[in-house]
């Protein structure tokens, strides 16, 4: 398979002592993460240990209270300001977005587009492709994720797993350097698991940088360069899936994994 | 397709195959045909119904009160059709321009910034609680509070200035005004769509990196649309017949021709009264018809497949009855 990101060179994410706060909840206790160009990453932990909010604190979704991110090398919704960093504007933070592809659990396609303008539609609106291009890039994305002959379907007329390789055929149109997966088989049927899985696996082998927040450990263990074991707002444990996942030094780790392998 | 009831086996008959678990209701006969059960209920209030129908009809025929031959004089008048011209022409400003305020005041009203969402609030709050009627004259009666109207700092120099009397036709009262009141309902319309949208699609959208109004007009409108259209229909047919109040800022819309003409020949009010009924029904049936469409394309991709429009409807039907005949004949 041809490398779908062959235009952008894979990018390395740097996650620097970031804090973020719900209210009084301390959703994300400094955390601090590398994850070099080309590298797969899985993150895992329990509900509510801040796997969602680091990985929408990389692409600025959420704005941290203090630390920073940055991909490629670029500080990401914020730029130094003396000794502080200031949030960037709108339009600048946007830009920024389209570096990084991001893959909801809902998939979140627009409902109102076929299935071909939902993965045109953000190379034409950025003004990176004119339509005719966009549309055959998406012709090609969609081949890649299996869907080809889906293109004039509407998101509602497919199924959970088609629709999730949708998303990812809409991600990778801008060409990202990193793309982040937050869980993106937990609103799948069991028996759809595996085609989405499987399309994140060939993307994994492809080279491009993924960072991906599952509960699948199975997977992780398949796919993963890296495992982080995130819980409670903190990194608790990494390293290779055959340390993390196999020999755990934690015991907050080993308690997790009993429970859900 | 309807052989195996026809060919039933005859009484005692063991069917070939399986014959199943015994049956637990001793069955005297094989199967005959179902008659549907009866519905004399129906039959009467049919009964009744198109009686009453019929009296009416009648008493709309014969009764020499309504002038039937008035009515056809009056209903292509060039004096009533230049009414109606003008009802149609302040109605689809106001509901151009009062769907434009609303979005405008919707927005204001989901924005970050409090002062604009105060002003939105209190915008509407004022505009739903004073009548259309007091609105109009207040507007008409504008040109006596204030002479000249300008743009400029409050207290400062004005940067443009307008002559009142001169900029304010009764067309342009009856629109503002009109447009004023339609926009504060609207609002309501337009932020319960917005609303309506799920956040996931704001979320996916500004994941993409799409420029913000694209993500507005491309992403999140569309959406919205489709629970707004319904609900603004409603709001547009209030309007068609809210207009018939510009008459009483001497606007001689639809309503205010069939006034006047009443008062010059009084004997043919009724008929004139008619004129007017007709056209009013004829303009917000109009509005029904289109709204199906409008409705039926912002259903795209919203159901799985699109409601039938009113001619496949009628053809299914058709269909329906033709196999149904077809049916009873064969059996």
């Amino acid at each position: 398979m041809t490398t779908v990101t062959e235009e952008r060179a894979a990018a390395g994410v740097e996650v620097r002592d970031v804090h973020k706060w719900y209210g009084t909840h301390h959703v994300l206790d400094g955390v601090s993460l590398t994850v070099r160009p080309g590298e797969v990453t899985a993150v895992i932990g329990p509900s509510g240990s801040g796997k969602s909010t680091l990985l929408r604190v990389i692409n600025h979704l959420e704005r941290p209270e203090s630390g920073h991110v940055s991909v490629g090398g670029e500080l990401v919704g914020v730029r130094r300001h003396g000794d502080r960093l200031k949030e960037l504007g709108e339009r600048a933070l946007l830009t920024q977005r389209g570096r990084i592809g991001f893959v909801f659990q809902n998939f979140n396609l627009f409902p109102h587009l076929t299935v071909l303008d939902n993965v045109a539609a953000a190379p034409v609106a950025t003004g990176r492709l004119r339509k005719p291009a966009a549309r055959e890039l998406a012709r090609t994305l969609l081949g890649q994720v299996g869907l080809a002959d889906k293109s004039t379907a509407y998101p509602r007329q497919l199924s959970g797993g088609q629709q999730q390789r949708v998303a990812i055929a809409r991600a990778l149109a801008l060409r990202p350097g990193v793309i982040l997966f937050d869980e993106p088989t937990s609103a799948l049927d069991p028996e759809l698991v595996g085609e989405v899985l499987d399309v994140v696996k060939d993307l994994a082998g492809s080279g491009t940088t993924l960072v991906i927040v599952t509960h699948e450990i199975g997977f992780a263990r398949e796919v993963a360069d890296r495992v982080v074991f995130l819980d409670r707002g903190r990194v608790v444990e990494q390293g290779t899936p055959a340390q993390v996942l196999d020999d755990p030094r934690e015991g907050r780790t080993r308690e997790f994994l009993s429970r859900v392998l | 397709m309807t052989e195996p009831l026809t060919t039933a086996a005859p009484p005692g008959a063991v069917s070939q195959a399986d014959p199943g678990p015994p049956s637990l209701v001793a069955v005297p006969a094989p199967p005959r045909r179902v008659l549907p059960r009866r519905h004399p209920g129906r039959w009467i209030t049919t009964a009744v119904v198109l009686v009453l129908v019929a009296q009416v009809l009648h008493g709309l025929v014969t009764n020499r009160f309504f002038a039937w031959d008035r009515f056809a004089y009056w209903s292509v008048r060039p004096v009533i059709l230049d009414g109606l011209l003008i009802t149609l022409e302040v109605t689809a400003l106001a509901a151009v321009l009062g769907l434009l305020g609303g979005i405008a005041l919707a927005l204001a009203r989901l924005s970050a910034n409090p002062v604009l969402r105060a002003a939105s609030w209190t915008y509407v709050w004022l505009f739903r609680s004073v009548p259309l009627i007091v609105v109009l004259l207040f507007l008409y009666n504008f040109s006596a509070l204030y002479h000249t109207l300008s743009l400029g700092i409050p207290f400062g120099p004005a940067f443009v200035r307008f002559d009142e009397s001169r900029l304010a036709s009764d067309l342009v009262i009856a629109v503002v005004g009109l447009s004023l009141n339609e926009a504060a309902y609207a609002a309501k319309v337009v932020r319960a769509g917005i609303l309506s949208v799920d956040q996931g699609q704001h979320e996916a959208a500004a994941a993409l990196g799409l420029p913000k109004g694209y993500q507005f007009g491309r992403i999140v409108f569309p959406q919205a649309l489709r629970a707004i259209v319904p609900s603004y229909v409603n709001q547009l047919i209030g309007l068609v017949k809210g207009t018939s109040l510009v008459f009483y800022v001497s606007l001689l819309d639809l309503f205010g021709s069939v006034q006047s003409m009443g008062s010059t020949y009084p004997g043919d009010i009724v008929p004139l009264l008619l004129v007017a009924t007709a056209w009013y029904v004829l303009l917000t049936s109009v509005v029904s018809v289109v709204q199906f469409y409008v409705e039926r394309h912002f259903s795209r991709g919203a159901l799985r497949t699109l409601p039938p429009t009113p001619l496949r409807k009628a053809r299914a039907n058709l269909r329906a009855l033709r196999a149904r005949i077809a049916r009873e004949a064969a059996i």
